[in-house]
Order: C-alpha cells, then sequence, then structure tokens
C-alpha cells in the first residue's frame, strides 16, 4: 500500500514502509518550464529534513530540491539523470528523483495530502 | 512575486493584448509586462526559430530619428561620431551599422543600431537605457540635430530561415534586401520601417510599425503556419548561442568595446591612424585597447559536462584552490548545441581557444573550455 504525500515547495513522497520515493510534482514541472538539467544527491548521503537534496534546472533557472525528511538516500534514478525532459513528461511517475530511508517517520505528519495540496497550489 | 501595484505600473507595448491571447506568459522585463515565453514553452520556441520562423515583440526598445538641423543627413552622422567609435559617416544611404555610445572611461552606456535613411539617422537602443540614451542624445547632439522618440511605433522582429518568405507575402521588397539592409517599406500596406537584421544569428528581419497598426501586421504574419510566436527567453538562449552580448550582462559602463570582444564593430577611420580617429568618449582608453591590447577578454565557454554554468560563476584557473580569474557573464543551456553554453570575462592570457577553465557551479568546479563565437553558425543574407 502506497501513500503519497506532498511538501508545501512542491516535492511529492511516495512511502511504502519506512523508504520514500521523492520527485517533483507536475504543478512544479509545470512552473518551471522545460527541463535540461538534474542534479542527484549521492547514493549513500545522509539527508536533514529541508536540507537541498538535489537541483533541477529549466532553461532559464537551477531550483533546488529540499529533503522532504530526514534520512538516508538509498537509489538515485539514472534514467532521469539521462534523460532530465522526463519531468516535464511524467513529474509523478517515471521522473522520480531519490529513494530515502526515513530516519522519523513522525516528520511525515507535517506534510500534506492529495486534496490539501491541491489547495495549495489552487 | 510582484505585488499588485508594480504590476499595474509596468507598461504595456502596442502587443500586449495579443500576447496574453496568445497564452503568453507574462514577465516584467526593463519596466515592461513582457511575454517570457508562450504554451510551446522556450525549448520549442528556440528550436522553431531555427528550423522555420519567429515572431518577437520587441516594442519596448527605443526607436530615435536624429534629423540634421542641416538637411544633411553626414552632419547627424558627424554629430554622432562625436558619441560613437564606430564610422557613421561612412554608412551608405538604406543601410546600418551596430554601434555603441561610450563613456568618459571607455566603458559602454547602451549598444544600438544606426541607419542611414537618407535624410536623416534612425536609432534602436535598449529599452532600459532608452531614456538615459535619448538625455544623452539632447545633452550633447541638440545643436546639430532634432532629437525625435518616435514612442508611437512598434517593433517587430522577425526571425528565422523562413522568414524571408513569409515576409515576402506582405512585401515583395523583402528578398531583395542584404544583412543590414534598412530603411522605409511597405508591409501589408502599411508604412514600415524594415531592416534585414535581428539578433539571434538567423536570417531575418526587424519591422517598425506604427502603433496602431502593430496588432493586424503581426497577426497576418502569424497567420502563417511557419510563424510562432517567441518569447523573451528563447530571445535570450539563441543570442547567447550566436554569441551577441546583452547590454547590462555581457557589457556594461566598466567594459569597453575591444575587452568586449568587439573590435570588429569598430572601423580603421575611427582607430589610431584613421582618417577620423578617436573623439569619442574614452578614445584615449579605448584606443590603447586597439594598439596594446586589454587586460581582459569576453570569450565563449563551452562546459563538458551537462549542467548549464550561469552569469555570476566564478572562473578559475585551477580544478581546486586559487582565487578567481573571471566571471560568467551570460550562460544557460543551448536548446540548438544541446548543450550548456556561456560566455564571460578572463585575462587576457587565459582567453585562447581551447584554454582548460573551471566554472564554480554550487561550490564544485566543472571544467569548461574557451571557445569559438557564435556557438551556432549564423545564417546573415550577406
Amino acid at each position: 500500500m502506497t501513500t503519497t504525500l506532498y511538501t508545501s515547495d512542491h516535492e511529492w513522497l511516495a512511502i511504502e514502509g519506512d523508504v520514500a520515493t521523492v520527485g517533483i510534482t507536475d504543478y512544479a514541472q509545470q512552473q518551471l518550464g522545460d527541463v535540461v538539467f538534474v542534479e542527484l544527491p549521492k547514493v549513500g548521503r545522509a539527508l536533514k529534513k529541508a536540507e537541498a537534496a538535489a537541483v533541477v534546472e529549466s532553461v532559464k533557472a537551477a531550483s533546488d530540491v529540499y529533503a522532504p525528511v530526514t534520512g538516508e538516500v538509498l537509489e538515485t534514478n539514472a534514467e532521469l539523470a539521462a534523460e532530465p525532459a522526463l519531468v516535464n513528461s511524467d513529474a509523478q511517475g517515471k521522473a522520480w528523483f531519490f529513494k530515502i530511508k526515513m530516519a522519523d517517520r513522525s516528520e511525515l505528519g507535517g506534510l500534506m495530502d492529495e486534496a490539501a495540496y491541491k489547495a495549495h497550489t489552487a | 512575486m510582484l505585488a499588485r501595484d508594480d504590476q499595474d505600473s509596468l507598461k504595456r507595448t502596442p502587443l500586449h493584448g495579443l500576447h496574453v491571447s496568445l497564452g503568453g506568459k507574462m514577465v516584467p522585463f526593463a519596466g515592461y509586462d513582457m511575454p517570457v515565453q508562450y504554451p510551446a514553452g522556450v525549448l520549442k520556441e528556440h528550436l522553431h526559430t531555427r528550423n522555420a520562423a519567429g515572431l518577437f515583440d520587441v516594442s519596448h526598445m527605443g526607436q530615435i530619428a536624429l534629423r540634421p538641423k542641416s538637411g544633411r543627413v553626414e552632419d547627424a552622422a558627424r554629430a554622432l561620431e562625436r558619441l560613437v567609435p564606430q564610422d557613421i559617416v561612412a554608412i551608405a544611404p538604406g543601410r546600418q551599422r551596430y554601434a555603441q555610445f561610450t563613456n568618459a572611461d571607455g566603458g559602454i552606456l547602451d549598444d544600438l543600431m544606426v541607419a542611414n535613411f537618407g535624410d536623416h539617422l534612425f536609432l534602436v537602443v535598449n529599452a532600459a537605457c532608452k531614456e538615459a540614451d535619448e538625455a544623452h542624445l539632447r545633452a550633447n547632439l541638440s545643436g546639430d540635430c532634432g532629437i525625435d522618440s518616435l514612442t508611437d511605433r512598434a517593433l517587430i522582429a522577425l526571425q528565422g530561415p523562413r522568414a524571408e518568405a513569409a515576409l515576402a507575402k506582405l512585401c515583395a521588397e523583402a528578398p531583395a534586401m542584404k544583412f543590414m539592409d534598412s530603411g522605409p517599406r511597405k508591409v501589408a500596406g502599411l508604412d514600415c520601417f524594415v531592416s534585414r537584421s535581428g539578433y539571434t544569428g538567423e536570417d531575418g528581419f526587424e519591422i517598425s510599425v506604427p502603433a496602431a497598426d502593430a496588432e493586424r501586421l503581426a497577426k497576418a504574419l502569424l497567420e502563417n503556419p511557419d510563424v510562432l510566436p517567441i518569447g523573451l527567453g528563447a530571445r535570450d538562449s539563441l543570442r547567447l548561442e550566436a554569441g551577441l552580448c546583452l547590454y547590462g550582462h555581457d557589457i556594461d559602463t566598466a567594459t569597453t568595446p575591444v575587452e568586449a570582444a568587439l573590435e570588429w564593430s569598430v572601423q580603421k577611420s575611427r582607430r589610431s591612424g584613421g582618417a577620423r580617429a578617436g573623439g569619442f568618449p574614452g578614445a584615449e582608453k579605448i584606443l590603447a585597447h586597439f594598439d596594446n591590447g586589454a587586460a581582459r577578454r569576453r570569450v565563449g565557454l563551452l562546459a563538458q559536462g551537462r549542467a548549464p554554468v550561469r552569469e555570476g560563476a566564478l572562473l578559475f584557473a585551477d580544478s581546486a584552490g586559487g582565487e578567481p580569474i573571471g566571471q560568467v557573464t551570460s550562460g544557460g543551456f543551448g536548446p540548438s548545441l544541446n548543450a550548456p553554453v556561456a560566455m564571460g570575462y578572463v585575462p587576457t592570457a587565459s582567453s585562447a581557444l581551447g584554454t582548460q577553465l573551471f566554472a564554480e557551479v554550487r561550490g564544485q568546479r566543472l571544467p569548461v573550455a574557451v571557445a569559438a563565437m557564435p556557438f551556432v553558425k549564423n545564417t546573415y543574407k550577406r
């Protein structure tokens, strides 16, 4: 059973057990425009909640992607590094950024469900 | 985000309503509410301009007529030569030339286009500088010239390999024009000024049209399926690939034309030993740069990786340690190259093609090499 939650900074997390898959939302990719480069964190890196974890660059600007929770990076999306435009075509699917092993599930309490995120971006 | 008051104070070009109706994403630029992109997006708009034709609203730029009080255009040309290092006298009727207003330190106040319309000169200047430029002209040339800001005109750029065919349907004379030809022409029956020029590296035209007719002309051009509206985002990536300077970024009051690698724009007649050498602001310093070289120089930079190197990135000689030797002034992703491109200033000793440098991006030093510009070959119709 996967639960998807959202941050106010437009990251999404798909949660299975104590692992969260993280990406940016479709709303975020629409705001960014054409994505041309994605910088992903190294596997094994310990991330603190709200720390800059990845960078997504559109034609015009670079934007940070923040760690939505504290934990260790388990895996990054090699397909995304090779084809950054996946962020535009499938932001909440194939264009996941990294998987993180969560250190403290209580941090999830501050995140939004889909209905709350929709209201946030309305 | 801008407060509502700020948005309301932004000026609008005569094509503002058209931009909004075409889905343009509007942003503040040089005091105007301008389209940064349309629904197609920057990448597609950029590539469409390189492959077909793009229509750009550049009405925010200043258009100024310099009318000689004597009635002889060469008197206006001689007068303007007091403010720019270019040979203005030699611009033949119906021709246009790129120039720079310089200051007493040899820096650049603005860059501009100067056309000889037979009985007067026609100038196109940057939006952010246009009021200062007009004041500068008035302060220095009022004795010789009438200075008219043509605020009742819009300016449309049509750029790309199919621009000629698209414009030919509305202006039979367009195909006969060569690069930098410029003058009054009828377009769709309207009284326009047409130049075969632009700022994308592509063949194309800039069309000055009375403001009241601008939307009609733009719509007539956009009826052609080869022509798409293009926003400021792609305009910037196109001019960057073309190796062209953006005022306030790649050139400013602290850069001389020689430092900016714009020597080609200064004719021999104005250089040391020329028939009308000097006589423009900062001539001593600029001519010394011509004669002895400048300590630094604008160069093109190609990154070896995929990460864009943007404006402000510091440049280093080595992969670790040392002081920065220069800085990137424009940089981003080049859609036609499918790779990052940048330009910046480095010491002349480090400006040779192929010189290996490092650009600092988010704390990492990324390898970049000094590269020839333009990054994308221009296709001007000479």
